[in-house]
C-alpha cells in the first residue's frame, strides 16, 4: 500500500529545464511546489572531474542508467520491437539538471513559420504539397504570442548572441550577453558562405561569453573554451542549466522541496481531475503518493508520453484510424553534413558546445520550395564544440578503420578536419509514433514505451538538397579533401544523431488533435499540464531548448492563473 | 546547490615524481610479453585532506578480468593490429591498452550494469543495435578464444605465434563477419574490440592506458588544461604539453 504524503500545491515529474521553470515560476508566485526527480542531486560542484572523455562522453556517467528503464524500438509496425539496451542515437538525461546539465547550449528560438506550418505551407504551396500522411499542424500559438516567454527564457539563461540573422523573428530585446567570440575556424566558414550570397551569424549559446546576473539574481561566470561541453557538465557555472539557474531561484523561495530517487510511476486520477503522483522511492523501494492540486509533467518527450499512456489518461493514437492523440506525431531530426580535411593544422581540441555560426537561408520557408519536393530545410553550421581524440578520428572514406593506415590517418586527420553540418527538419507521418510496449517492462514493472519510427520520403529528399549546400560550402572553405555525408537509408538507433526528439504529447487548439492546450493543459484534466519538446507538433531545424524554455515559462503562467481561478484555461 | 567557485583548477597538489610502477604481475606472465618491460608513469601523489603526511599512493598494475598469459597476450597482440606501433609514436601495447580493456571488463562496462539486459532476447534488425543476451566479458572472452581457434584451423599456429598479416587475416575475417560466435556476431567483436582499443589509446591515463599520455602528443590532443579563453582567437596552431584529468581534481 502506497504512503500518502501531504498535499502541495504543484508536483513536477522531473526536474529539468522544465520542471526547473516551473518551480521557480510557481515557487515564486508563492505555491508550494514538490519536485519529483528519479536521479541524484547534482551542481557545479560535482563536475570537478569532468575533463574526461572516457567517463563522460563514452560511458554516459551523466546520463540515463537504462538497466532500470529504456525504451523498445521498431522501423515500422511489421517489426517485433526490440528494446534500445545501449545508448547510441540519443543521450537521455537523469538527474538533477536533465539533459540541462550535459546540452551543448545552442539556444535557438522556432522560426514565426513553424508554429503556423500548416496554415503557411497551404497558403503558398497549395494542400497537396505533402501527402496526407504527413500529418502537419499548426501549434494553437503564433511566434508573437511565444515572444514574451522566449524573452524571458534568455534573460535567465543569459543568453549569449547577435541579431544578425534577418530570417528570425522579431525581437522584443536584445540578447542579454554579447556573442561568443569568433575563432579563426568560425571565419573560415564566415567568409565561404558569405561569398556564397548567405547570412552568417554567431549560434546564441547559453555557454556565456561574459559573466552575468540573471533577473532572479543567479550569477553566471564566463565560458572558458575548455572544449568539454556537450556530454559534460560545466566545472566553472559557466554553461546555463538548470542546477545553476532555475532551481536554486526555486530554493531560494522555500517553497520548493526536491524529492530525490523518486521514479513516478503512475498519474493518480479521479473523474475529470488528477489527483497526483504515484512514485517509488528507488532506494527502499517504498510506494508514495503525492498528492497535489496540479500535477505537472515535466520529465523528457519519452517519460512524459508514457506517463500519460500507463496511466491511461487521453486517447492512444491509432496509425489505422488516425484517431486518438497520445503517441501521435514523433518528430526526430536528419543531419546532413559533409566533411572537409584543411592543409593546416587547427586548434579543434578548444572549443565550447555552443560556439559556432549558422545561416538561415535554407531553414524553414526562408527559401522558396515551389519546385522542391519537400518542405522546411535545416539551420546549417560549423560548431567548435572541441573534438576530443577517442570518438574524434576523421579518415577519408578509402582509408581502412584499423592498423597502420587508420593510425597514420586519424592522427593526421584529427587537427585538420572540419565538418559543415545542417540540423533539417522533421515532419510528422502517420506511421512514426509512440506506444505502449506489450512485453518489456522497466526495473519498477511499467511498460516501456515503444517507439515506431524510419525516416520518409520527406527526409530523404531535405537531407540530399541540405547535404548537397553543405558540400558547396566545404569546397568553398577550400578544403583539399572534400567528403559528402552518405544518403539515409532506414532511421538506425546505434549512432549518435541528436538528442532533439519531440512529439508524443502534441499542444493544438483542437482537442481531436492535440493532447494538451496553448497553456500546455491537458485537454482531459484540467490540473493537468504537461511541458517538454513532447508538445512539439513537428521538428524544426534548429535545436529545440530555446522554444522550449519558452512553452515551459507559458505554462508555468498558465498554472498559476489555474491555481487562482481554476478551469480551462481556454 | 553551493558553487564551489574557487579551488577547482589550481590546487597544489603533491607530486612525486620518477617512480616507475610498472605492472606487477606474475613473472611467467610478464615475460612472455612484447613490450612490457616499457615503464608507466604512475601517478603518485597523495590526495588532499585525507592524506596529510603526503605518503605517496602507489598504483599497481595486473589483471582484474583475464586469467591466463594467453587471454591477455592474444588481445596484446589483437590491439596491436589495430594501433600498431610505426614512426609517429607507440602502438597498443607499449600505450597500455591490453591493461586499459582488462580494468574496463572488470568493471560496469564488462557487465554492462547500466545497460538494458533484461530478457526476451531475439535477433533485431541492425537498425536495433545490441540484442545479444552476453555481456562485454562474455564476449570478450568467446572472442579471445575463436581468435585462437581461427589461428590453429587456418595456421596451425596460436595467435601469438602468427606473423602479422596473419593476424591482420584473421581480425578481417572476424570484420567481415565471416567466423561464426555464439550469442553475438564477430562483426559485433570486432567492433568492440576496434572502440576498446580506441578508447585504451587515447582515454585519460588514469584509466591505465595511453601511457605517458604519449597518445595525446602523437594526436595533438592537451587533455586537461582548464581554459584557452586567451587562445581561442589565435591564428597559430598551438602544441601544448599534455595534462590528465588527474591534474583536475583530488
Amino acid at each position: 500500500m502506497a504512503k500518502q504524503l501531504d498535499k502541495v500545491d504543484v508536483v513536477t515529474v522531473g526536474m529539468g529545464w522544465t520542471g526547473g521553470i516551473i518551480a521557480a515560476e510557481c515557487a515564486k508566485a508563492g505555491l508550494k511546489v514538490k519536485g519529483l526527480e528519479r536521479g541524484r542531486d547534482r551542481g557545479t560542484s560535482d563536475y570537478q572531474v569532468i575533463h574526461d572523455e572516457l567517463r563522460y562522453a563514452i560511458r554516459y556517467e551523466l546520463m540515463q542508467d537504462l538497466s532500470k528503464e529504456t525504451i523498445t524500438f521498431r522501423n515500422d509496425r511489421k517489426m517485433r520491437a526490440l528494446p534500445m539496451r545501449q545508448m547510441g542515437s540519443f543521450l537521455l538525461g537523469e538527474g538533477l539538471g536533465g539533459a540541462g546539465t550535459h546540452w551543448n547550449g545552442m539556444t535557438y528560438r522556432f522560426l514565426p513559420y513553424d508554429f503556423q506550418i500548416k496554415t503557411e505551407t497551404e497558403k503558398k504551396y497549395g494542400k497537396n504539397k505533402l501527402s496526407s500522411d504527413y500529418l502537419l499542424k499548426d501549434w494553437g500559438i503564433t511566434y508573437d504570442e511565444l515572444e514574451p516567454y522566449f524573452d524571458t527564457f534568455e534573460k535567465t539563461i543569459g543568453l549569449s548572441g547577435e541579431d544578425k540573422n534577418p530570417f528570425a523573428g522579431k525581437r522584443s530585446s536584445d540578447y542579454p550577453t554579447p556573442p561568443m567570440k569568433k575563432t579563426p575556424i568560425l571565419k573560415m566558414f564566415e567568409k565561404a558562405v558569405s561569398n556564397l550570397g548567405y547570412h552568417p551569424f554567431m549560434v546564441p549559446s547559453a555557454n556565456l561569453s561574459e559573466t552575468y546576473k540573471n533577473p532572479d539574481g543567479e550569477q553566471l561566470n564566463a565560458c572558458q573554451y575548455c572544449g568539454f561541453c556537450e556530454r559534460f557538465g560545466c566545472e566553472y557555472g559557466a554553461k546555463s542549466s538548470p542546477e545553476t539557474t532555475v532551481i536554486p531561484t526555486a530554493l531560494k523561495t522555500g517553497n520548493l522541496d526536491i524529492q530525490f530517487h523518486a521514479n513516478a510511476v503512475e498519474i493518480m486520477k479521479n473523474g475529470n481531475k488528477v489527483t497526483g503522483v504515484k512514485y517509488i522511492d528507488t532506494q527502499t523501494r517504498e510506494e508514495f503518493i503525492q498528492p497535489a492540486d496540479v500535477v505537472v509533467l515535466t520529465s523528457y518527450v519519452l517519460n512524459n508520453a508514457k506517463l500519460l499512456m500507463v496511466s491511461d489518461i487521453g486517447e492512444m493514437y491509432d496509425p489505422d484510424t488516425g484517431k486518438g492523440t497520445l503517441g501521435k506525431n514523433y518528430c526526430y531530426q536528419i543531419e546532413p553534413g559533409t566533411s572537409g580535411f584543411f592543409k593546416d593544422k587547427m586548434n579543434v581540441f578548444m572549443g565550447a558546445g555552443a560556439l559556432g555560426m549558422t545561416i538561415d537561408d535554407f531553414n524553414g520557408d526562408n527559401f522558396d520550395h515551389a519546385d522542391l519536393d519537400f518542405i522546411h530545410g535545416a539551420s546549417i553550421s560549423l560548431t567548435q564544440s572541441g573534438n576530443r581524440p577517442i570518438l574524434t578520428n576523421p579518415i577519408a572514406p578509402d582509408v581502412p578503420v584499423w592498423g597502420e593506415a587508420f593510425k597514420k590517418a586519424s592522427i593526421e586527420g584529427y587537427p585538420r578536419n572540419l565538418f559543415v553540418f545542417g540540423q533539417g527538419a522533421s515532419m510528422p507521418h502517420k506511421e512514426n509514433f509512440m506506444s505502449l510496449d506489450p512485453v518489456y517492462k522497466d526495473a519498477y514493472g511499467v511498460p516501456l514505451l515503444q517507439l515506431t519510427y524510419n525516416f520518409t520520403q520527406q527526409d530523404i529528399n531535405l537531407h540530399q538538397y541540405i547535404g548537397d549546400r553543405t558540400e558547396e560550402i566545404m569546397k568553398e572553405m577550400g578544403a583539399e579533401t572534400v567528403v559528402a555525408g552518405s544518403p539515409i537509408t532506414d532511421y538506425d538507433i546505434v549512432p549518435y544523431q541528436s538528442t532533439h526528439n519531440t512529439g508524443g504529447t502534441i499542444m493544438g487548439d483542437d482537442p481531436a488533435d492535440s493532447v494538451v492546450n496553448p497553456y500546455l493543459q491537458h485537454w482531459d484534466a484540467d490540473n493537468l499540464f504537461a511541458v517538454s519538446a513532447g508538445s512539439f507538433s513537428h521538428n524544426s531545424g534548429y535545436n529545440p531548448t530555446g522554444t522550449l524554455g519558452a512553452l515551459a515559462y507559458r505554462c508555468a503562467e498558465g498554472i498559476i492563473k489555474y491555481s487562482k481561478q481554476g478551469g480551462s484555461l481556454v | 546547490m553551493e558553487k564551489d567557485k574557487k579551488g577547482y583548477s589550481r590546487r597544489d597538489f603533491l607530486k612525486t615524481s620518477g617512480i616507475a610502477t610498472g605492472a606487477v604481475i606474475g613473472g611467467g606472465l610478464i615475460g612472455g610479453l612484447v613490450g612490457y618491460n616499457v615503464k608507466r608513469e604512475g601517478k603518485t601523489t597523495a590526495p588532499e585532506g585525507g592524506n596529510k603526511e603526503g605518503v605517496p599512493v602507489q598504483r599497481q598494475g595486473g589483471l582484474k578480468f583475464f586469467m591466463s598469459a594467453n587471454e591477455f597476450n592474444v588481445i596484446s597482440q589483437a590491439t596491436e593490429r589495430i594501433f600498431p606501433k610505426d614512426d609517429l609514436g607507440p602502438g597498443a601495447i607499449e600505450l597500455g591498452v591490453p591493461f586499459f580493456i582488462d580494468n574496463q571488463l572488470a568493471g560496469h562496462y564488462g557487465s554492462n550494469a547500466r545497460e538494458y539486459m533484461q530478457g526476451p532476447f531475439y535477433e533485431g534488425a541492425p537498425t536495433q543495435g545490441y540484442q545479444s543476451s552476453l555481456n562485454r566479458g562474455e564476449i570478450f572472452r568467446q572472442g579471445i578464444a575463436r581468435l585462437d581457434e581461427e589461428a590453429k584451423k587456418r595456421f596451425e599456429k596460436p595467435f601469438t605465434e602468427l606473423e602479422g598479416k596473419q593476424m591482420d587475416e584473421i581480425l578481417t575475417a572476424f570484420q567481415k563477419d565471416e567466423v561464426s560466435m555464439n550469442g553475438v556476431t564477430a562483426e559485433f567483436f570486432f567492433k568492440l574490440l576496434r572502440m576498446a582499443t580506441l578508447e585504451g589509446v587515447y582515454a585519460d591515463p588514469i584509466y591505465g592506458g595511453n601511457t605517458n599520455m604519449d597518445a595525446w602528443r602523437m594526436k595533438g590532443f592537451p587533455g586537461h588544461h582548464a581554459s584557452y579563453l586567451q587562445d581561442i582567437e589565435k591564428d597559430t596552431y598551438l602544441e601544448l604539453e599534455p595534462k590528465s584529468v588527474s591534474e583536475m581534481g583530488p
